[in-house]
């Protein structure tokens, strides 16, 4: 069944895909960053395809490799049932640590990416409203790098090297006065 | 020349505001107000009124798992919502990638901690999935593992409707279906001796056998267990409290669902029948007859009626695996994947060799990656682990089911009442542990 889905792509868009393959009956297939956007679409749009709910987006981090991040979006199709493993390759010098946003075809998307950028770092270009989301905002890195320690140790409270905060409470009034503590 | 005199109307008008509602409590609005009140009402109107920030949690006695809405409010309206979770992030995953794979039960156990079975069973699972051991397991191990998740999926739909139905005002369903709850927990405490943290499966099984008694126990429990759902039904279904805040209230159409990524309980209750055991028969499932409740409207009456009749057909399940259920191991026999039994332990020395291995290097999972789905207590329950060969996994990713319907919360709280907020929230049933792991 799913093996139809990679056959689908490599039939429709063979440029887009670094490589394809499955492991344990998953269905993987690599795309290039800059045709993600359009595989998606079609993977989501197409009649054979349907994929219209993102599972779950992740990333994984092999440090040592490069390139070092890999974006992994599970995809699945209620009307067909069938799955798909997408992944992108992310490089991590900071100018190309970055993917564009899937929050455009899902709102799962809109969470999903909070969370990847806040515990791996990686930035989702487009993005309406990037912050943290299970971490607090003053915290300094992401920590579910491999290269974080996993004992690591930060304090709650705000440092001074600690990055410009954006006060979460007047987030919903652009227009009321100013509450942050400088 | 006179002013024309006013004739008097035929229609009734209202002299109070209270004459607007009509015999059923409800707002009547076709009724016109008598010219004193309707300037009454344009004055009311004209009031100087400003929007407000309010904070909901997170310590609010019912945003329960820690969840704070930061709500902009116009009156009683609300505007705008920041919904942000984060409060009980332990870092799971970091966890796990330091511990060996059977360590890390204990944390899976204490992600949805009101059903740690299902989540024991799904983690268990995707560790089978990347051995290659899936159609080796005993199939009683696979009848445990179905018996004891569904006793968990009774536990956690009691808990979000007794804790959901108690915030409208109805303690006696709080007591009523915590006392239900507790002899789902006497059962599986029975089986695995803890209460809620049971770490009971195994890579390849489960951890022991069933007591002997299990059988007998289990079908007396099925029944007062039933027999409260009956009465709690009976307290609720036309209690008009009740109704007024659960129909209508916090609508999601199907379609925005599935974009959201509900899966579960809240899915179906968009109409949309996804249900992981019936899709993507997994373990034994495929062996009983039960059917996958839906319901339409998306509202939170239809999460309350699917939860209702979902804990009907879990019973059904035990019930069936109960005759069904095979005698036999309950954990493969294969010494690099079953932890040895103490008797060998002590006395052989292959046994004591294979358990220091066990505890010091843990099962080794050859390199590869799998993303393995189950049904949890809220939905999709996957786990998606990257091996690299050693005793350790990778990466353990958890798909939390409850955090992408969290994520929808904004949506359908906008618009809505302040005091709506509260049954919304308790009919998506977040669990803390689940959303932030």
């Amino acid at each position: 069944m799913a093996q139809r889905v990679l056959e689908f792509l490599q039939r429709e868009r063979p440029l887009a895909l670094a490589e394809t393959g499955s492991h344990v009956g998953d269905e993987i297939a690599v795309v290039h960053r800059e045709h993600l956007v359009e595989v998606l679409t079609l993977l989501r749009d197409h009649e054979q395809m349907r994929m219209n709910m993102l599972s779950d987006l992740t990333v994984v981090d092999y440090l040592g490799q490069t390139p070092r991040f890999e974006v992994v979006y599970q995809l699945y199709s209620i009307p067909h049932k069938h799955r798909l493993r997408v992944k992108v390759l992310v490089d991590e010098t900071p100018g190309e640590c970055w993917v564009p946003t899937a929050t455009g075809l899902w709102y799962a998307a809109n969470w999903a990416e909070r969370e990847a950028w806040d515990l791996y770092g990686v930035r989702f270009e487009g993005h309406p409203d990037l912050r943290r989301i299970l971490m607090y905002e003053e915290f300094v890195g992401h920590p579910l790098r491999k290269d974080y320690p996993q004992n690591g140790r930060q304090p709650l409270i705000r440092r001074p090297d600690a990055p410009p905060t954006d006060d979460q409470t007047t987030r919903l009034m652009p227009d009321s006065h100013d509450r942050r503590v400088s | 020349m006179s002013a024309p005199t006013t004739l008097p109307s035929a229609r009734p008008v209202a002299h109070t505001i209270a004459e607007t509602y009509d015999h059923r409590g409800r707002q009547a609005g076709e009724m016109p107000l008598s010219p004193s009140m309707q300037q009454f009402a344009d004055e009311a109107e004209r009031l100087p009124t400003d929007e407000l920030i309010l904070n909901m949690g997170p310590s609010h006695p019912a945003m329960h798992g820690t969840v704070r809405c930061v709500l902009r409010v116009d009156g009683e309206t609300i505007k705008d919502a920041d919904v942000q979770i984060g409060y009980l992030h332990r870092g799971f995953e970091k966890e796990s990638e330091a511990a060996t794979y059977t360590q890390i039960f204990p944390y899976v156990d204490r992600l949805n901690y009101v059903s740690p079975m299902l989540n024991n069973v799904g983690f268990a699972m995707a560790v089978e999935k990347l051995l290659g051991i899936t159609a080796q397991i005993p199939e009683r191990a696979e009848y445990i593992r179905v018996i004891v998740g569904e006793l968990a999926r009774v536990a956690d739909h009691l808990t979000c409707l007794s804790a959901a139905i108690s915030e409208l005002g109805g303690l006696t369903v709080f007591f009523w279906g915590n006392r239900a709850r507790e002899h789902v927990w006497e059962l599986l405490e029975d089986v695995s001796g803890a209460r809620m943290t049971h770490s009971y499966c195994r890579i390849g099984g489960v951890a022991w056998d069933l007591t002997r008694d299990f059988d007998e126990k289990c079908r007396g429990k099925i029944a007062k267990i039933r027999g409260l759902v009956v009465d709690i039904r009976k307290l609720v279904e036309r209690n008009r409290i009740f109704l007024d805040r659960m129909e209508g209230v916090g609508c999601i159409s199907a379609d925005d669902a599935i974009s959201y990524g509900f899966t579960g309980p809240c899915l179906r209750a968009c109409g949309v029948a996804y249900d992981v055991r019936k899709d993507h028969p997994y373990s034994v499932y495929d062996h009983f007859d039960f059917d996958v409740p839906i319901a339409d409207g998306g509202d939170n009456l239809a999460r309350y009626l699917v939860r209702i009749e979902e804990m009907e057909q879990s019973l059904r399940i035990v019930e069936q695996a109960l005759v069904q259920i095979p005698p036999g191991a309950v954990i493969v026999d294969d010494p690099l994947i079953a932890l040895p039994a103490k008797r060998e332990v002590y006395n052989s020395i292959e046994g004591m060799i294979a358990h220091f291995k066990h505890i010091m290097d843990g099962l080794v999972v050859p390199a590869g990656e799998a993303y393995s789905f189950t049904e949890g207590g809220n939905g999709e329950l996957g786990f998606y682990i990257v091996a690299d060969g050693t005793g350790r996994p990778y990466k353990n990713r958890c798909r939390p089911p409850c955090f992408y319907i969290t994520a929808a919360l904004r949506q359908m709280i906008l618009g809505a009442n302040l005091a709506d907020v509260v049954p919304i929230f308790g009919s998506i049933n977040m669990i803390g542990g689940e959303c932030d792991r």
